[in-house]
Protein backbone atom coordinates (compact mmCIF):
# COMPACT_ATOMS: atom_id res chain seq x y z
CA UNK A 1 0.00 0.00 0.00
CA UNK A 2 1.00 3.89 -1.23
CA UNK A 3 0.36 5.22 2.55
CA UNK A 4 2.23 2.79 4.42
CA UNK A 5 6.03 3.05 6.21
CA UNK A 6 7.97 0.16 6.28
CA UNK A 7 9.23 0.31 10.04
CA UNK A 8 12.28 -1.94 11.36
CA UNK A 9 13.53 -2.43 14.79
CA UNK A 10 16.24 -3.69 15.15
CA UNK A 11 18.71 -4.33 18.60
CA UNK A 12 21.64 -5.46 18.07
CA UNK A 13 20.75 -9.00 19.71
CA UNK A 14 17.77 -9.68 17.46
CA UNK A 15 15.40 -7.76 14.56
CA UNK A 16 12.34 -6.82 16.82
CA UNK A 17 9.84 -5.69 14.49
CA UNK A 18 9.74 -5.67 10.79
CA UNK A 19 6.30 -4.58 9.15
CA UNK A 20 4.14 -1.95 7.03
CA UNK A 21 2.54 0.38 9.60
CA UNK A 22 1.18 3.75 9.03
CA UNK A 23 2.59 5.87 11.41
CA UNK A 24 5.55 5.61 13.77
CA UNK A 25 6.26 7.94 16.72
CA UNK A 26 10.05 8.05 17.15
CA UNK A 27 11.75 10.28 20.36
CA UNK A 28 14.82 12.13 18.92
CA UNK A 29 17.02 14.04 20.72
CA UNK A 30 15.56 17.02 19.23
CA UNK A 31 11.70 16.17 20.07
CA UNK A 32 9.20 13.07 19.08
CA UNK A 33 9.20 12.89 15.09
CA UNK A 34 6.15 11.00 14.08
CA UNK A 35 7.08 9.01 10.88
CA UNK A 36 4.74 8.83 7.86
CA UNK A 37 5.01 7.48 4.38
CA UNK A 38 6.81 9.87 2.08
CA UNK A 39 9.14 11.03 4.67
CA UNK A 40 12.08 13.34 3.92
CA UNK A 41 15.04 11.53 4.36
CA UNK A 42 16.35 12.34 7.53
CA UNK A 43 18.89 10.61 10.25
CA UNK A 44 18.71 11.19 14.01
CA UNK A 45 19.62 10.06 16.77
CA UNK A 46 17.24 8.67 19.33
CA UNK A 47 16.96 9.63 23.01
CA UNK A 48 15.35 6.49 25.78
CA UNK A 49 11.92 6.40 25.54
CA UNK A 50 9.13 5.01 23.82
CA UNK A 51 8.85 4.37 20.35
CA UNK A 52 5.12 4.55 18.95
CA UNK A 53 3.55 2.14 16.49
CA UNK A 54 -0.08 3.76 14.84
CA UNK A 55 -1.98 1.42 13.07
CA UNK A 56 -5.35 2.37 12.04
CA UNK A 57 -5.51 5.42 13.99
CA UNK A 58 -4.47 3.67 17.35
CA UNK A 59 -1.29 2.73 19.02
CA UNK A 60 -0.39 -1.06 18.39
CA UNK A 61 2.71 -1.26 20.11
CA UNK A 62 4.77 0.45 22.34
CA UNK A 63 8.47 0.10 22.65
CA UNK A 64 10.81 1.32 24.92
CA UNK A 65 14.36 2.11 23.73
CA UNK A 66 16.93 2.96 25.31
CA UNK A 67 18.60 5.25 22.63
CA UNK A 68 19.77 4.57 19.38
CA UNK A 69 19.97 6.06 15.63
CA UNK A 70 17.02 6.39 13.14
CA UNK A 71 17.44 6.75 9.47
CA UNK A 72 14.05 7.37 7.19
CA UNK A 73 13.92 7.54 3.89
CA UNK A 74 10.15 7.87 1.60
CA UNK A 75 9.73 4.15 1.78
CA UNK A 76 11.54 3.16 5.14
CA UNK A 77 11.67 3.81 8.93
CA UNK A 78 14.54 1.80 10.79
CA UNK A 79 15.66 2.02 14.07
CA UNK A 80 18.86 0.81 15.27
CA UNK A 81 18.61 0.86 18.75
CA UNK A 82 20.83 -0.31 21.68
CA UNK A 83 18.08 -1.91 23.74
CA UNK A 84 14.77 -2.17 22.81
CA UNK A 85 11.89 -4.00 24.96
CA UNK A 86 8.29 -3.76 24.38
CA UNK A 87 6.87 -1.19 27.42
CA UNK A 88 4.54 -4.55 28.63
CA UNK A 89 8.03 -6.28 29.32
CA UNK A 90 9.57 -3.78 31.90
CA UNK A 91 9.45 -4.96 35.55
CA UNK A 92 9.07 -2.07 37.96
CA UNK A 93 10.28 -3.27 40.55
CA UNK A 94 13.13 -4.70 38.59
CA UNK A 95 13.82 -1.09 37.35
CA UNK A 96 13.63 0.32 41.15
CA UNK A 97 16.07 -2.12 42.40
CA UNK A 98 18.18 -1.57 39.31
CA UNK A 99 18.36 2.02 39.86
CA UNK A 100 18.74 1.73 43.70
CA UNK A 101 22.47 -0.43 42.80
CA UNK A 102 23.04 2.14 40.28
CA UNK A 103 22.81 4.88 42.83
CA UNK A 104 25.13 2.89 45.23
CA UNK A 105 27.71 2.21 42.71
CA UNK A 106 27.78 5.82 41.14
CA UNK A 107 28.08 7.26 45.19
CA UNK A 108 31.13 4.27 44.61
CA UNK A 109 32.82 4.83 41.76
CA UNK A 110 36.26 6.02 41.56
CA UNK A 111 37.26 7.35 38.13
CA UNK A 112 34.92 9.95 36.05
CA UNK A 113 34.49 7.03 33.01
CA UNK A 114 33.04 4.82 35.59
CA UNK A 115 30.42 7.27 36.73
CA UNK A 116 30.08 8.50 33.14
CA UNK A 117 29.14 4.82 32.62
CA UNK A 118 26.42 5.00 35.19
CA UNK A 119 25.04 8.30 34.65
CA UNK A 120 23.97 7.03 31.29
CA UNK A 121 22.29 3.95 32.95
CA UNK A 122 20.54 5.83 35.53
CA UNK A 123 19.35 7.86 32.69
CA UNK A 124 17.80 4.65 30.83
CA UNK A 125 16.56 3.03 33.93
CA UNK A 126 14.67 6.60 34.97
CA UNK A 127 13.37 6.66 31.26
CA UNK A 128 12.75 3.06 31.83
CA UNK A 129 10.62 4.35 35.01
CA UNK A 130 8.97 7.07 32.85
CA UNK A 131 7.98 5.39 30.50
CA UNK A 132 5.93 2.54 32.69
CA UNK A 133 4.26 5.41 34.50
CA UNK A 134 2.90 7.32 31.31
CA UNK A 135 1.21 3.35 30.38
CA UNK A 136 -0.86 2.86 33.65
CA UNK B 1 52.81 -59.97 24.83
CA UNK B 2 51.40 -56.81 27.14
CA UNK B 3 48.81 -59.02 29.74
CA UNK B 4 45.37 -59.67 29.65
CA UNK B 5 44.85 -57.21 32.50
CA UNK B 6 46.82 -54.25 30.79
CA UNK B 7 44.89 -54.36 27.83
CA UNK B 8 41.21 -54.34 29.62
CA UNK B 9 42.04 -51.53 31.86
CA UNK B 10 43.08 -49.63 28.34
CA UNK B 11 39.81 -50.86 26.59
CA UNK B 12 38.06 -49.40 29.67
CA UNK B 13 40.32 -45.97 29.48
CA UNK B 14 39.47 -45.34 25.99
CA UNK B 15 35.77 -46.79 26.35
CA UNK B 16 35.06 -43.77 28.88
CA UNK B 17 37.41 -41.41 26.77
CA UNK B 18 34.89 -42.13 24.50
CA UNK B 19 31.95 -41.18 26.55
CA UNK B 20 33.53 -38.04 27.25
CA UNK B 21 34.23 -36.97 23.70
CA UNK B 22 30.66 -38.09 23.01
CA UNK B 23 29.20 -36.16 25.33
CA UNK B 24 31.33 -33.53 24.42
CA UNK B 25 30.47 -33.89 20.94
CA UNK B 26 26.50 -33.38 22.04
CA UNK B 27 27.07 -30.17 24.08
CA UNK B 28 29.02 -28.55 21.15
CA UNK B 29 26.04 -29.62 19.13
CA UNK B 30 23.49 -28.07 20.92
CA UNK B 31 25.50 -24.87 21.78
CA UNK B 32 26.65 -24.46 18.10
CA UNK B 33 22.67 -24.23 17.65
CA UNK B 34 22.12 -21.34 19.76
CA UNK B 35 25.53 -19.69 18.47
CA UNK B 36 24.53 -20.00 15.17
CA UNK B 37 20.71 -18.58 15.90
CA UNK B 38 22.16 -15.65 17.80
CA UNK B 39 24.76 -14.94 15.15
CA UNK B 40 21.69 -14.85 12.96
CA UNK B 41 19.97 -12.37 14.76
CA UNK B 42 22.21 -10.27 15.34
CA UNK B 43 23.12 -9.83 11.66
CA UNK B 44 20.68 -7.20 10.10
CA UNK B 45 21.73 -4.88 12.84
CA UNK B 46 25.35 -4.79 11.56
CA UNK B 47 24.16 -4.90 7.80
CA UNK B 48 21.66 -1.47 8.55
CA UNK B 49 24.55 -0.43 10.56
CA UNK B 50 26.77 -0.54 7.76
CA UNK B 51 24.62 0.81 5.58
CA UNK B 52 24.01 4.07 7.48
CA UNK B 53 27.75 4.63 7.87
CA UNK B 54 28.40 4.12 4.63
CA UNK B 55 25.85 6.65 3.40
CA UNK B 56 27.10 9.12 6.14
CA UNK B 57 30.65 8.24 5.41
CA UNK B 58 30.28 9.13 1.71
CA UNK B 59 27.98 12.41 2.35
CA UNK B 60 31.42 13.56 4.38
CA UNK B 61 33.93 12.73 1.98
CA UNK B 62 35.68 15.26 0.53
CA UNK B 63 35.10 17.50 3.74
CA UNK B 64 38.31 18.03 5.86
CA UNK B 65 39.07 14.86 8.73
CA UNK B 66 36.10 14.15 9.98
CA UNK B 67 36.73 12.19 13.43
CA UNK B 68 39.60 10.86 13.90
CA UNK B 69 38.00 7.07 14.26
CA UNK B 70 36.81 7.56 10.70
CA UNK B 71 40.13 9.15 9.30
CA UNK B 72 42.52 7.87 11.59
CA UNK B 73 45.26 9.49 13.57
CA UNK B 74 47.45 10.05 10.25
CA UNK B 75 50.08 7.65 10.90
CA UNK B 76 50.41 4.07 10.03
CA UNK B 77 52.78 3.06 13.10
CA UNK B 78 51.62 0.92 15.14
CA UNK B 79 49.22 -1.80 14.76
CA UNK B 80 46.46 -3.29 17.32
CA UNK B 81 45.55 -6.90 16.59
CA UNK B 82 42.41 -7.75 18.45
CA UNK B 83 42.89 -11.76 18.17
CA UNK B 84 39.53 -13.43 19.12
CA UNK B 85 40.40 -17.07 20.30
CA UNK B 86 38.50 -19.30 23.00
CA UNK B 87 38.91 -20.01 26.46
CA UNK B 88 39.03 -23.83 26.34
CA UNK B 89 40.92 -25.96 24.36
CA UNK B 90 39.94 -29.74 22.59
CA UNK B 91 38.42 -27.74 19.48
CA UNK B 92 40.87 -28.95 16.87
CA UNK B 93 42.82 -26.29 15.08
CA UNK B 94 40.79 -23.44 16.01
CA UNK B 95 42.90 -21.56 18.12
CA UNK B 96 45.95 -22.85 16.64
CA UNK B 97 45.02 -21.40 13.03
CA UNK B 98 44.03 -18.11 14.92
CA UNK B 99 47.67 -17.90 16.67
CA UNK B 100 49.57 -18.89 13.08
CA UNK B 101 47.69 -15.89 11.29
CA UNK B 102 48.30 -13.32 14.22
CA UNK B 103 51.73 -14.43 14.36
CA UNK B 104 52.60 -14.27 10.65
CA UNK B 105 50.89 -10.59 10.65
CA UNK B 106 52.78 -9.24 13.82
CA UNK B 107 56.04 -10.57 12.27
CA UNK B 108 55.41 -9.23 8.66
CA UNK B 109 54.92 -6.03 9.65
CA UNK B 110 58.00 -6.12 12.29
CA UNK B 111 59.75 -6.21 9.58
CA UNK B 112 58.39 -3.90 8.10
CA UNK B 113 59.48 -1.68 11.42
CA UNK B 114 56.02 -1.19 12.64
CA UNK B 115 55.08 -1.14 15.78
CA UNK B 116 52.69 -4.45 17.10
CA UNK B 117 49.96 -4.58 20.29
CA UNK B 118 48.18 -7.59 20.29
CA UNK B 119 45.36 -7.57 22.36
CA UNK B 120 43.82 -10.99 23.33
CA UNK B 121 40.34 -12.09 23.81
CA UNK B 122 40.07 -15.75 24.69
CA UNK B 123 42.85 -17.31 26.94
CA UNK B 124 43.79 -19.65 24.33
CA UNK B 125 45.14 -16.91 21.70
CA UNK B 126 47.47 -15.91 24.84
CA UNK B 127 48.80 -19.13 25.84
CA UNK B 128 49.76 -19.67 22.44
CA UNK B 129 51.22 -16.30 21.20
CA UNK B 130 53.24 -15.45 24.61
CA UNK B 131 55.60 -18.13 23.78
CA UNK B 132 57.13 -15.89 20.91
CA UNK B 133 55.59 -12.33 20.96
CA UNK B 134 54.85 -12.17 24.71
CA UNK B 135 56.65 -8.84 25.02
CA UNK B 136 53.62 -7.66 22.11
CA UNK B 137 50.92 -8.69 24.09
CA UNK B 138 49.49 -5.42 25.91
CA UNK B 139 46.41 -7.43 27.20
CA UNK B 140 43.86 -10.13 27.94
CA UNK B 141 40.37 -10.60 28.02
CA UNK B 142 39.05 -13.69 28.84
CA UNK B 143 36.19 -15.59 30.41
CA UNK B 144 34.40 -13.33 27.78
CA UNK B 145 30.69 -14.75 27.20
CA UNK B 146 29.81 -16.59 30.13
CA UNK B 147 27.42 -17.77 31.01
CA UNK B 148 26.26 -16.18 27.64
CA UNK B 149 27.26 -13.69 24.94
CA UNK B 150 25.81 -10.53 24.99
CA UNK B 151 26.48 -6.76 23.56
CA UNK B 152 27.62 -5.66 26.51
CA UNK B 153 30.50 -7.89 26.21
CA UNK B 154 31.62 -5.95 22.72
CA UNK B 155 30.92 -3.04 24.35
CA UNK B 156 33.54 -3.84 27.25
CA UNK B 157 35.66 -4.79 24.77
CA UNK B 158 35.47 -1.60 22.06
CA UNK B 159 35.64 0.62 25.14
CA UNK B 160 38.76 -0.66 26.00
CA UNK B 161 39.73 -0.21 22.57
CA UNK B 162 38.36 3.38 22.62
CA UNK B 163 40.18 4.11 25.64
CA UNK B 164 43.84 2.77 24.02
CA UNK B 165 42.97 5.11 21.08
CA UNK B 166 41.93 7.98 22.45
CA UNK B 167 45.68 7.56 24.72
CA UNK B 168 47.19 7.44 21.19
CA UNK B 169 48.12 3.76 21.90
CA UNK B 170 47.80 3.00 18.15
CA UNK B 171 47.05 4.09 14.62
CA UNK B 172 45.53 1.15 12.93
CA UNK B 173 43.75 -1.09 14.83
CA UNK B 174 41.70 -4.88 13.08
CA UNK B 175 40.23 -7.98 14.12
CA UNK B 176 41.00 -11.07 13.58
CA UNK B 177 38.31 -13.97 14.36
CA UNK B 178 37.42 -17.55 12.65
CA UNK B 179 34.19 -16.65 10.83
CA UNK B 180 31.80 -19.07 10.74
CA UNK B 181 31.13 -20.74 7.65
CA UNK B 182 29.62 -24.81 8.30
CA UNK B 183 30.35 -26.54 11.28
CA UNK B 184 33.71 -27.90 9.96
CA UNK B 185 34.71 -25.17 8.21
CA UNK B 186 36.02 -21.96 9.42
CA UNK B 187 37.51 -19.21 7.70
CA UNK B 188 40.50 -16.75 9.44
CA UNK B 189 39.43 -13.50 8.70
CA UNK B 190 41.28 -10.30 9.54
CA UNK B 191 38.95 -7.03 9.26
CA UNK B 192 39.90 -3.51 9.96
CA UNK B 193 38.15 -1.24 12.23
CA UNK B 194 40.17 1.55 13.02
CA UNK B 195 39.89 3.76 10.62
CA UNK B 196 36.77 3.25 9.62
CA UNK B 197 36.95 1.20 6.39
CA UNK B 198 33.71 0.94 3.95
CA UNK B 199 32.95 -1.82 3.04
CA UNK B 200 33.28 -2.73 -0.47
CA UNK B 201 30.55 -4.85 -1.03
CA UNK B 202 28.39 -6.20 1.17
CA UNK B 203 27.48 -9.51 0.58
CA UNK B 204 24.06 -10.74 1.14
CA UNK B 205 24.14 -13.52 4.25
CA UNK B 206 23.50 -16.79 4.08
CA UNK B 207 19.93 -18.01 4.04
CA UNK B 208 18.60 -13.87 3.22
CA UNK B 209 17.47 -12.72 0.19
CA UNK B 210 19.93 -10.37 -1.26
CA UNK B 211 18.70 -6.67 -0.22
CA UNK B 212 17.55 -4.97 -2.76
CA UNK B 213 18.47 -1.23 -2.76
CA UNK B 214 16.29 1.17 -4.08
CA UNK B 215 18.26 2.84 -7.13
CA UNK B 216 19.08 6.45 -5.32
CA UNK B 217 18.52 5.32 -2.26
CA UNK B 218 22.01 5.88 -1.15
CA UNK B 219 22.07 9.60 -3.01
CA UNK B 220 19.51 10.85 -1.21
CA UNK B 221 20.10 14.13 0.56
CA UNK B 222 19.49 13.44 3.99
CA UNK B 223 18.61 15.81 6.67
CA UNK B 224 20.58 15.24 9.64
CA UNK B 225 19.56 15.84 13.47
CA UNK B 226 21.40 17.44 15.48
CA UNK B 227 24.33 17.23 12.40
CA UNK B 228 26.59 14.61 10.21
CA UNK B 229 29.77 15.41 12.93
CA UNK B 230 27.63 14.55 15.90
CA UNK B 231 25.60 11.74 14.63
CA UNK B 232 28.72 10.09 13.00
CA UNK B 233 30.99 10.55 16.45
CA UNK B 234 27.83 8.86 18.45
CA UNK B 235 27.74 6.06 15.72
CA UNK B 236 31.24 5.29 15.09
CA UNK B 237 32.15 3.96 18.35
CA UNK B 238 28.63 1.97 18.04
CA UNK B 239 29.78 0.64 14.78
CA UNK B 240 33.16 -0.20 17.01
CA UNK B 241 30.88 -2.60 19.15
CA UNK B 242 28.55 -3.91 17.02
CA UNK B 243 31.91 -5.08 14.67
CA UNK B 244 33.28 -6.12 17.62
CA UNK B 245 29.89 -8.18 18.91
CA UNK B 246 30.04 -9.67 15.07
CA UNK B 247 33.58 -10.70 15.21
CA UNK B 248 32.73 -12.43 18.71
CA UNK B 249 29.51 -14.22 17.95
CA UNK B 250 31.07 -15.48 14.58
CA UNK B 251 34.07 -16.53 16.91
CA UNK B 252 31.82 -18.55 19.22
CA UNK B 253 29.70 -20.49 16.70
CA UNK B 254 32.82 -21.73 14.75
CA UNK B 255 34.30 -22.41 18.46
CA UNK B 256 31.58 -24.57 18.64
CA UNK B 257 31.86 -25.77 15.38
CA UNK B 258 34.87 -27.10 15.61
CA UNK B 259 34.69 -28.51 19.04
CA UNK B 260 31.84 -30.55 17.68
CA UNK B 261 34.36 -31.47 14.37
CA UNK B 262 36.98 -32.68 16.38
CA UNK B 263 34.95 -34.44 19.00
CA UNK B 264 33.28 -36.32 16.87
CA UNK B 265 36.91 -37.73 14.69
CA UNK B 266 38.10 -38.72 18.73
CA UNK B 267 34.61 -40.54 19.22
CA UNK B 268 35.33 -42.53 16.14
CA UNK B 269 39.05 -42.97 16.32
CA UNK B 270 38.34 -43.98 20.03
CA UNK B 271 36.15 -46.81 18.19
CA UNK B 272 38.30 -48.01 15.71
CA UNK B 273 41.26 -48.40 18.87
CA UNK B 274 38.97 -50.06 21.41
CA UNK B 275 37.97 -52.64 17.55
CA UNK B 276 41.40 -53.19 17.47
CA UNK B 277 42.09 -53.59 21.56
CA UNK B 278 39.35 -55.91 21.51
CA UNK B 279 40.93 -57.91 18.81
CA UNK B 280 44.43 -58.12 20.47
CA UNK B 281 42.65 -59.34 23.51
CA UNK B 282 40.88 -61.92 22.26
CA UNK B 283 43.68 -62.74 20.41
CA UNK B 284 46.03 -63.39 23.57
CA UNK B 285 43.27 -64.63 25.48
CA UNK B 286 42.73 -67.41 22.89
CA UNK B 287 46.48 -67.85 22.78
CA UNK B 288 47.08 -68.53 26.18
CA UNK B 289 44.15 -70.96 26.25
CA UNK B 290 45.75 -73.05 23.81
CA UNK B 291 48.87 -72.90 25.58
CA UNK B 292 47.23 -74.25 28.37
CA UNK B 293 45.70 -77.47 26.46
CA UNK B 294 49.48 -78.39 24.47
CA UNK B 295 50.98 -77.86 28.45
CA UNK B 296 47.77 -80.40 29.62
CA UNK B 297 47.97 -82.75 26.53
CA UNK B 298 51.91 -83.27 25.98
CA UNK B 299 51.70 -83.87 29.52
CA UNK B 300 49.26 -86.18 29.58
CA UNK B 301 50.48 -88.30 26.61
CA UNK B 302 54.40 -88.24 28.50
CA UNK B 303 52.58 -90.41 31.39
Amino acid sequence: MADKVEFELVSPERLLLSRAVEMVVVPGVEGDFGVLAGHAPLISTVRPGIIEVHEDGKITDRIFVAGGVAEVNAERCTVLAEVAMPVGEIDRHKVEAELKDLADDLAAAKTEDDRDVLQAKIVIAESKLQAISTVH
Amino acid sequence: MPSLKSLRTRINSVKSTRKITSAMKMVAAAKLRRAQEQAQAARPYAERMERMLGSLAASLAGGEGGPALLAGTGKEQTYLIVAVSSDRGLCGGFNGSIARFVRNKARKLIVEGKTVKILCVGRKARDILKRDLEKNIVGTIDEIGRPQLGFHHAEKVAQRILHMYEAGEFDVCSVVYNRFKSAISQIVTDQQLIPFAPPVAVEPARGEAPKLVAPGDSQAIYEYEPDEGEILADLLPRNLSVQIYRALLESNASEHGARMTAMDNATRNAGDMINRLTLNYNRTRQAIITKELIEIISGAEAV
